[in-house]
């Protein structure tokens, strides 16, 4: 892959989190890097334990490939390979994996001097993960409380997760965490759409600036957030979604057994129009 | 910072606080697995919860033990219409046990006249005989639903002259007038339904009436399903019914990926299928039979009798009494009789 002239200079070896310059190189175009070689170490490792369980589970079928976590009795305990322990060296490799990535972002960040901004928006989405073949299992007692890997039955164990509450769009938190997406979907087509429109003009025509797209929402909403500030409500928007679906099943089942609707009454019973 | 923006703010903290405290319950809770691992089917318990309903579905000891000899009570006692068979001594051992199970402050004379035990004048006496042929119909008949554990009068009544969970019609609830008018039977806060938004009233339909609950379509593709919102809705709304009568969520009978798809289902489903049945049964045959015999004060809004569902008996148990059986001390109550 070609480089560009002015790149090499930011190729520059030291600043490594954890100190010395062990694989401190570059690959092609790819920083390598401590964290890089054990981001591809739980991969690949992770991966061939997928194939593994695939081969020793019964189909080939891509949609119907799972590799289920242990029974509930084995609780927070290793279990047999074929009975779930699979499940659990693969979640090892896969949070292995996640953390590597999250560490080669923090030291990229690091080397340029750059702020952290990257490595933790991506922390959330790993947290999120984390949530729910870790944290949750642990504070419900068993590592069976995970979910399987699989495309479909991944799916049928969020669906049934979610009858296990009789109507999960009542959970507070994944009200917000919806909400949240639409929202981050919207403000991000919405700066889309401004930038390109400022910056396309007709043929003939001179290309717009920012004092075009400030005009724009004051004359639509009264008020334009600014070229800094929408970059920053779409950070936070973007990782509220993901945090309030990590909290959305956290609260599920550690901190509420019933149904979601009947966890409202505290609303339906206020004072003042009960 | 204001000093209007740092009350307001800390009002906020306080209000978040009480609601984030106050509102959940905490670990460690008690999961019980019912699928294979990994599929989420699963009943969740808090076990601070459950001292409570275990204490509070305790099934009574019976009164001595049964008496199989004697001269027949019919040859004995006069007006015996249901009982006349049974021994004398089981008889009076019945009846002091229906006072325990159903009026224990008020004692024999809420249903008999003390100076003429025989006479029916007290409409108690009336509803009391033909809800000792429901209770005999449900254990001889009904043993699809109640299996070897069956009911006795103890059940439902649990100590009170009419039980905690009976249910009547529903006024449909205020609806918006004019071109914002929507008939559906919801939108307001739904006891029965877990206080979900849902229609407040789906017994009606199903458990007096007889509306197929057959929402899902049985192929991934629309092959002819019309089944609406409204009407899954209604459905739903019974579901959460049977759930919280019994302490479970969904995934006790089905498994969600394909609520319709028997061989997907727990053998549960089979036992609620047939309590539906068993429901509409009771409800029209024995309770609806009760018309005109109850006063004004014990009908509903509409003027209907009190009726039976999941709650009735489940209380709060996926079965009741947590699956005690009473019926084999009484063994009168197993069978129809004479």
């Amino acid at each position: 892959m070609a480089m560009l002239s002015f790149e090499q200079k930011y190729r520059v070896r030291g600043g490594t989190l954890i100190g010395g310059d062990l694989f401190d190189f570059w690959f092609g175009p790819f920083y390598v890097g401590f964290f890089g070689v054990t981001t591809i170490f739980f991969s690949l490792l992770g991966t061939a334990m997928i194939v593994w369980g695939a081969a020793i589970g019964g189909t080939w079928d891509i949609w119907r490939i799972s590799i289920a976590p242990p029974d509930l009795s084995y609780g927070l305990g290793l279990a047999p390979l074929r009975a779930g322990g699979l499940w659990q060296l693969i979640t090892v490799c896969a949070v292995g994996a996640f953390a590597s990535w999250a560490l080669r972002q923090w030291e990229i960040s690091r080397k340029l001097g750059m702020g952290n901004h990257i490595p933790i928006a991506y922390s959330v989405a790993v947290f999120a993960y984390v949530s729910l073949v870790v944290i949750r299992p642990v504070l419900l007692g068993a590592w069976g409380n995970g979910f399987p890997y699989g495309i479909l039955s991944h799916l049928d164990w969020v669906s049934n997760v979610g009858y296990q509450y009789l109507h999960f769009h009542y959970n507070p938190a994944h009200m917000l965490a919806i909400t949240f997406f639409f929202t981050t979907t919207l403000a991000l087509s919405m700066h889309g759409g401004l930038v390109l429109s400022a910056i396309n003009p007709k043929a003939g025509e001179p290309m717009k600036t920012g004092e075009h797209e400030n005009t724009y929402f004051r004359d639509l909403i009264g008020y334009s957030i600014g070229p800094l500030g929408i970059h920053r409500l779409g950070l936070f928007l973007a990782l509220s979604a993901g945090f309030w679906s990590a909290v959305c099943i956290l609260i599920s089942g550690p901190f509420w057994t019933r149904g979601w609707p009947e966890w409202w009454s505290w609303w339906l019973n206020m004072p003042i129009w009960h | 910072m204001s000093f209007t923006l740092r009350l307001s703010a800390a009002i906020f903290a306080i209000i978040a606080a009480a609601i984030i405290f106050g509102t959940f319950e905490r670990p460690p809770m008690q999961v019980v697995q019912r699928g294979y691992r990994g599929v989420g089917m699963v009943e969740n318990y808090n076990p601070r919860f459950m001292q409570a309903l275990l204490a509070d579905n305790k099934a009574p000891q019976p009164l001595g033990a049964t008496v199989t000899s004697g001269p027949a009570a019919g040859t004995v006692y006069k007006n015996v219409k249901v009982l006349s068979n049974v021994p004398i001594g089981e008889f009076v051992r019945l009846m002091a046990s229906m006072t325990v199970w159903v009026a224990p402050q008020q004692g024999c004379s809420y249903c008999h006249n003390p100076a003429n035990m025989a006479s029916d004048e007290k409409y108690t006496k009336v509803v009391a005989r033909r809800m000792l042929q429901m209770v005999q119909h449900i254990n001889g008949n009904w043993g699809a639903h109640v299996q070897a554990v069956g009911v006795t009068c103890y059940t439902c009544h649990r100590g009170q002259p009419v039980p905690a969970y009976v249910w009547y019609t529903q006024p449909t609830p205020p609806v918006a007038g004019g071109y914002a008018q929507s008939f559906a039977g919801k939108n307001h806060p739904s006891p029965i339904a877990n206080n979900s938004s849902l229609p407040s009233d789906p017994l009606t339909p199903f458990l007096l009436g007889k509306e197929e609950i057959r929402v899902q379509s049985a192929t991934p593709l629309l092959t002819g399903d019309r089944s609406s919102i409204k009407q899954t809705d209604w459905t739903y709304a019974l579901m959460m019914h049977f759930s919280e009568s019994l302490g479970v969520n969904c995934t006790f009978c089905h498994n969600s990926r394909a609520f319709e798809n028997w061989a997907e289902s727990t053998p549960q489903r089979v036992t609620a299928w047939y309590g539906i049945r068993m429901v509409r049964d009771l409800n029209n045959a024995y309770l609806g039979s009760l018309m005109g015999v109850f006063p004004p004060y014990r009908l509903g809004a509409l003027g209907d009798v009190p009726k039976v569902n999941c709650a009735t008996c489940h209380q709060g148990a996926y079965q009741p009494l947590f699956g005690a059986s009473m019926i084999g001390a009484y063994p009168e109550l197993a069978h129809p009789t004479q």
